[in-house]
């Protein structure tokens, strides 16, 4: 039976409540002052990590997450081990740096051959650049297996893994063999909350703090943002009181 | 001075789980409004000396803690099925 050593990785984004506003000088999205909290996808692949282990004790050597953000991102490793994980590793960047998805696939990879994991589970996306690409990027650099939004996981046999996934008009099933990489889907469990007593037990875990340039990985972006601004506010519809009403309304329109 | 409730310990931090979950309590006038009943709902059983009754009321928080955990996720979950998922 091949243990399991897993990696989290997390990401801090915006909290889902807060509606995400634009910065004045229309570069990028407010972040200061704004309550920020784990991506809930993230959330997911802790929830599905400590529960492999739940239903299959010996075989989960360890859960290991990595954030990579700001110093604050701590708190989201806390609520990660609080979750659940053994431990994590803080990758401290500057307060307004930004990680493209293939610099976080890159650094993953140092991460994954470092530490010698077997398992990496990420969340399918992250709730504010939406890009969905660091799961696919990692697996292609690593040259592993992957299953994306997993609705399901399961092990089988020695180093079998079984994923579901939700497509169009029904299920697909997936199997690959260990190492492989996982992205996880809103419906595969319903992650548990960091309660209180938790997250003090949570603060005796341990943090390894690093910095990027400890895992050789370039952190320049190769894209540049030029301008970012709010969608139009949407145009209120209007009423009309009778079939020949919407029709002459259609045809002013030129629908009809 | 007064006996010494062995449920104290139990109790209290069953109230301070409640005010930590109650920061995030979705309620129009907040975090203070929360507090409010909170307190009040434990300060009502304060003169409590009935062992059952105690063993009671802090079931009856337990119970509440996991409904508001639940609603808690419920409301994520809703947010973000229909920010990802509304085709």
């Amino acid at each position: 039976m091949t243990a399991l050593r897993i990696l989290v990785p997390v990401k801090r984004v915006i909290d889902y409540a807060v509606k995400p506003r634009v910065n004045a000088t229309q570069t990028a999205v407010e972040t200061s002052g704004v309550k920020m909290s784990m991506n809930p996808f993230d959330e997911l692949s802790i929830e599905e990590s400590v529960r492999l282990r739940e239903k299959h004790k010996s075989r989960v050597a360890d859960i290991l997450c990595l954030s990579a953000g700001p110093p604050k991102a701590q708190d989201v490793l806390r609520t990660a081990m609080a979750m659940g994980a053994d431990r994590s590793i803080l990758v401290e960047l500057g307060e307004k740096d930004e990680l493209e998805p293939l610099a976080v696939a890159k650094l993953l990879k140092e991460v994954v051959q470092k530490e010698d994991r077997n398992l990496v589970v990420l969340g399918k996306q992250s709730i504010d650049d939406d890009a969905s690409q660091t799961g696919q990027m990692l697996a292609g650099l690593l040259g592993w297996g992957q299953a994306t939004c997993a609705s399901k996981v399961e092990l089988v046999g020695e180093k079998g893994v079984r994923v579901t996934r939700e497509v169009d008009g029904g299920e697909e099933v997936l199997e690959g063999e260990l190492p492989m990489v996982i992205t996880t889907d809103l419906r595969l469990n319903e992650p548990r909350y960091a309660s209180l007593p938790n997250i003090m037990k949570a603060k005796k875990k341990p943090l390894e703090k690093k910095k990027l340039a400890d895992f050789g990985v370039d952190g320049t972006n190769r894209l540049k943002t030029i301008k970012v601004t709010e969608p139009p506010p949407r145009q209120g519809g209007g009423k009309v009181d009778s079939v020949d009403g919407l029709i002459a309304k259609l045809k002013e329109l030129g629908a009809i | 001075m007064p006996p010494v409730n062995p449920h104290r310990h139990q109790i209290l931090s069953a109230y301070k789980y409640l005010l930590y979950l109650g920061r995030d309590y979705p309620h129009s006038k907040g975090y203070p409004w929360f507090r409010e009943k909170c307190y009040n709902a434990f300060a009502r059983n304060r003169a409590e000396t009935d062992v059952g009754k105690i063993e009671e009321g802090l079931k009856r928080a337990e119970y509440v803690i996991k409904e508001i955990e639940a609603l808690y996720y419920l409301k994520k979950y809703r947010t973000i099925k229909k920010a990802y998922e509304s085709v």
